[in-house]
């Protein structure tokens, strides 16, 4: 009885396990992971431009409402999130630099792993010097 | 000293250690299914048997029903490229004892090409764009009568890793481009044209670098490296593709 307790016991388990109607996430390499970050580093960048742009072209339509939205940025969660946007922008530009050379030199492109994480040694190095300044004049404002 | 010898073998045959193996797999039955449907397994399996083997024990004792593709089972004819436990790989060249079977391991059929039943995807879309870079040697001249085509040590090696593709899709199917785009035409259609493009003997590079330079042709890699990974030839996929973009850009091979 006891048996049959545990197989009932566990068989709610199976249907969640098994309920992925796409099929099971592609398990690739570093590779594929730099190309997912970089995509979406590269469209947060996009789009952090377009509004920063817009702001800033505000000035030519009303002062008041341009210092009014530049001092929202001066706010510690803006500030929090200028960390975020430096981070995004340090790897997408360090990635970048491996692609170019993944792309034109052969021994980048047989050594791709190596370089990926020396972009992510060079990332945490630069976050590393960034961060602590940055916060301190967001915090100390 | 006869019983000795005769004991002994079967011996270290009774020693092999089998194991259960819990595989997972992916059925779709196009007349009864509306959707794809995960199925589990408990198969017998020695450590030095092959994912192949396992469908093969499921096919003849379990379910006649489980369909796949598989032809030489020795990785030369390309049949059985199928998702194992999330990567791209040859049923027949994955060996048990290199997986995780304390956990059980998940099959399912290539991804971006049509499924058809179970692990059978529709491969013509695949073999279209093969046709398409033109995979034929294509000399402008005759060779001298009576010759063969001369082709030195240095030459031949240029593009030797990219002849040994069997064509079994696992890099196309493995490239999340591909996924996304099936118009792209994919890492073994580049694989197979680079193979004639750095060809001395071929004449026709040119018309293949117009070919692959469209939208959808080598502009369109974005360099995951997921292909080379796949690859159970060793073909270094990626560096192959780059070298086509840079023949490409120089306008020659
Ligand atoms: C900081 C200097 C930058 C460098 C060195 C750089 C480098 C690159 C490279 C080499 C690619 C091609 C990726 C590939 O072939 O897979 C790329 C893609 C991209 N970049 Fe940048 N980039 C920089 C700045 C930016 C900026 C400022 C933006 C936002 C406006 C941006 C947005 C994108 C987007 C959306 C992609 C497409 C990603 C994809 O196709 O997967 N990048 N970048
Ligand atoms: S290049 Fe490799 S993975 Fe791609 S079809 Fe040929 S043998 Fe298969
Ligand atoms: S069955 Fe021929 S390659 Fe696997």
């Amino acid at each position: 009885m006891s048996e049959s307790a545990t197989g009932t016991l566990t068989a709610p388990e199976q249907p969640a396990k098994r309920s992925r109607p796409g099929g099971t996430l592609y398990r690739g390499n570093e590779g594929m992971w730099s190309w997912v970050l970089h995509r979406i580093t590269g469209v947060a960048i996009f789009f952090f431009l377009l509004v920063h742009i817009l702001d800033t072209a505000l000035v030519r339509v009303s002062p008041e409402a341009y210092n009014v939205v530049i001092g929202a940025y001066q706010t510690p969660i803006m500030g929090l999130g200028e960390v975020a946007l430096v981070g995004a922008i340090v790897f997408h530009a360090y990635n970048g630099l491996r692609i170019i050379l993944v792309d034109f030199w052969s021994w980048a492109t047989r050594h791709q792993r190596l370089l990926f994480y020396i972009v992510i040694a060079l990332w945490v190095i630069t976050m590393l010097g960034f961060t602590p300044r940055h916060l301190i004049n967001v915090f100390s404002h | 000293m006869s019983t000795a010898t005769t004991d002994a073998p079967e011996a270290t045959e009774t020693a092999v250690p089998s194991f259960t193996v819990t595989f997972i797999i992916r059925r779709f039955d196009p007349d009864a299914d509306a959707e794809p449907r995960w199925q589990d397994f408990d198969v017998e399996m020695f450590p030095t048997d092959r994912v192949l083997d396992a469908l093969h024990k499921i096919k003849w004792e379990q379910d006649g029903s489980l369909t796949f593709r598989r032809s030489c089972a020795h990785g030369i004819c390309g049949s059985d490229a199928m998702r194992i436990n999330g990567r791209n790989r040859l049923a027949c060249k994955t060996l048990i004892k290199d997986l995780d079977i304390s956990k059980p391991i998940y099959v399912e059929a290539i991804k971006g090409l049509p499924l058809e039943k179970d692990l059978v995807v529709d491969m013509e879309p695949f073999f279209a764009s093969f046709r398409e870079v033109q995979p034929f040697l294509q000399a402008s001249t005759a060779p001298e009568p009576g010759k063969e085509r001369i082709q030195d040590v240095v030459a031949r090696e240029r593009f030797d890793d990219t002849t040994k593709c069997i064509l079994c899709a696992a890099c196309t199917t493995s490239c999340p481009v591909f996924w996304t785009d099936g118009q792209y035409f994919g890492p073994a259609a580049i694989v197979n044209a680079h193979r004639f493009i750095f060809d001395s003997r071929d004449d026709a590079a040119q018309v293949r670098l117009d070919i692959l330079n469209d939208k959808e042709g080598v502009w369109r890699c974005r360099t995951t490296f997921n292909c080379s990974d796949a690859c159970p030839r060793g073909i270094e996929v990626t560096k192959a593709i780059s070298e086509v973009k840079q023949a490409i850009m120089r306008g020659k091979p």
